[in-house]
């Protein structure tokens, strides 16, 4: 009698009725039991009595502890009697109404009739188990109940519904969000790891300098060595405005003196602003931090300087970059090719396009070129008109 | 026309592209003016239309295939103006005369030839003088009316010539 727990007489979602019979007593083994006068029904999942005087009271048994069943047929002064013999109770089952007993079987009274209907029905439900593909999917349910929960309060009508559903909605998705960010943050902390990573690496390689032979090693080894900043300068650091700009130019000044020059004495603000960014890993500077920097850099007499072409485009330069210099040699180049277009320069010289038509430019405008303005594109040749009579 | 001897910038693309450095642009104007000044007086014309120029082989290098665009030819035009070397025939801009010589220059040179061939004294017509049997092969064989009595003008204020004027027919007698 103690499997036996309280409920409501609500069936759970899957659960349906099978089939119900009036004037039942319930046994505990050999001794009655209050509940002599009920109804007893057999759902896909359990066995209920509920009590004909108080409506209220139910109680419930699950077909899983069933273990068999007997029957004892009517006699003349007793009732025909359903036995079943139980297993042991279910752990964490809700409370019933006798916590102790001494039988492992119940017995069903039944007065009114009808015991071998409800026989047969009995046996078949255990037969079919039905309450396993319940319980198999416990998530299911899970999910089911908590939408039936969820779908409550939205189904509710007027502002106090739409409230809901909108704070519900905002629940989901912070959820979401914070979930989302949490990959985020590992990814932050291994990426300090990985910055250290690279820096070991790049030691190792520095060390072994001369087993390198390959170019894609060498290659490897030029972007590691060209990542990290041991001590970023950072607002936090060094605090905001003016300060922050100096210290920066001067971080920066050290940090690309030695690129510009391999590459020509020049670089794109756009360039340098990529380099950097990929040197600082975690500690991204902004365009605007970036150029600002840039500014205050030959007010600190740096060694490399911020200069604005008449086409817009800016560039850091090396100050040691003569522009006598370049006017020469770009004239030479033109010289030497007859005629040249900024994309063949930007081949000749390894440089970027950009800054390629920026000398070529320059250079005419010393007076060194003079430009061929086709749709084919402009070309540019040695100035003739001044140096030819 | 073939036999002319077109300058070295004519062979240079870049002479087809109106140069932005200054000092560059002044030297290839210089070229373009004495190039279109010098075309114009072997071709012997006097007027030029803009319209037809542009594809006139002054202005474009078939083999080179390089041509001065319009407004380029308006630049050099209007430095030639500038220099004195042209004059707008209507306020359009669409048609102009060519001073590749002076009128006095012209003057001087049908005074010599007037004088060469002993005609002192004598009365010419005008079409006698740029259009007779007399002055064919001289230089200004076919010269253009207006320019041709602006240097008869000169030739007047210097009291070499007088310009007549009777019955609608225009004559000139030298002295």
């Amino acid at each position: 009698m103690n499997r036996f727990s309280w409920c409501d007489g609500s069936f759970y979602p899957e659960e349906s009725l099978v089939n119900q019979r009036g004037g039942v007593a319930v046994y505990d083994g050999q001794d009655k039991t209050a509940f002599n006068s009920g109804t007893v029904m057999l759902t896909t999942h359990r066995i209920l009595w509920k009590d004909q005087k108080n409506r209220n009271c139910v109680i419930s048994l699950p077909l899983s502890i069933i273990n068999a069943v007997d029957e004892l047929p009517s006699s003349f002064t007793k009732s025909a009697k359903i036995v079943l013999h139980l297993g042991p109770a279910e752990p964490g089952r809700p409370p019933g109404p006798v916590t102790n007993s001494a039988y492992h079987y119940i017995r069903l009274s039944f007065r009114e009739l009808g015991h071998q209907e409800f026989l047969k029905y009995l046996k078949e439900e255990i037969k079919q188990k039905k309450w396993e593909v319940q319980s198999q999917s416990p998530p299911a349910l899970g999910a089911s109940a908590s939408n039936t929960t969820g779908l409550l309060p939205r189904q509710r009508p007027g502002i106090v519904g739409i409230e809901r559903s909108i704070q519900q909605k905002n629940k989901e998705t912070n959820k979401n969000i914070s979930q989302a960010f949490l990959d985020l943050r590992n990814l932050m902390e291994k990426a300090k790891e990985m910055v250290a990573l690279s820096k070991t690496i790049a030691t190792k390689i520095k060390d072994k300098q001369g087993e390198i032979t390959e170019d894609e090693t060498i290659k490897f080894k030029s972007y590691l060595l060209s990542m990290g900043i041991p001590n970023p300068v950072t607002k936090e650091t060094h605090g905001t405005g003016d300060k922050y700009y100096i210290e920066l130019a001067k971080q920066l000044s050290t940090l690309l003196a030695k690129p510009i020059e391999d590459c020509g004495g020049m670089m794109t603000l756009t360039d340098v602003y990529c380099r950097v960014n990929r040197a600082r890993g975690m500690e991204l500077l902004s365009p605007e931090d970036l150029f600002s920097a840039c500014q205050s850099m030959e007010f600190l007499s740096l060694p490399i300087r911020l200069q604005t072409f008449d086409s817009g485009v800016s560039v850091l330069q090396a100050q040691n970059q003569d522009v006598e210099e370049i006017v020469t040699n770009t004239t030479a180049m033109v010289q030497k090719h007859g005629s040249l277009t900024s994309e063949q320069l930007a081949q000749f010289l390894e440089l970027s396009v950009v800054l390629a038509k920026e000398r070529l430019l320059l250079t005419e405008k010393m007076g060194g070129l003079c430009r061929d303005e086709t749709i084919e594109g402009l070309r540019f040749f040695p100035n003739l008109f001044l140096t030819q009579t | 026309m073939a036999d002319f001897d077109w300058p070295w910038q004519y062979k240079f693309p870049p002479f087809f592209t109106i140069q932005p450095n200054i000092e560059t642009r002044k030297k290839q104007l210089e070229a373009w003016c004495s190039l279109v000044l010098g075309y114009q007086r072997q071709v012997k014309r006097y007027n030029l239309d803009v319209t037809e120029a542009q594809s006139s082989e002054l202005f474009y290098n078939k083999q080179l295939n390089r041509r001065l665009s319009l407004e380029a030819i308006y630049i050099v035009l209007d430095e030639l103006k500038r220099r004195g070397n042209l004059e707008w025939k209507d306020k359009n801009r669409k048609a102009c005369t060519l001073i590749w010589r002076t009128p006095a220059e012209w003057g001087k040179i049908i005074y010599n030839w007037i004088s060469s061939k002993a005609m002192n004294n004598t009365v010419c017509t005008l079409y006698e003088l740029s259009n007779g049997e007399d002055s064919e092969g001289e230089e200004f064989h076919g010269l253009d009316k207006e320019i041709l009595v602006r240097a008869l003008r000169s030739l007047e204020a210097e009291g070499k010539a007088e310009f007549m004027d009777f019955d609608g027919h225009e004559g000139v007698k030298f002295f």
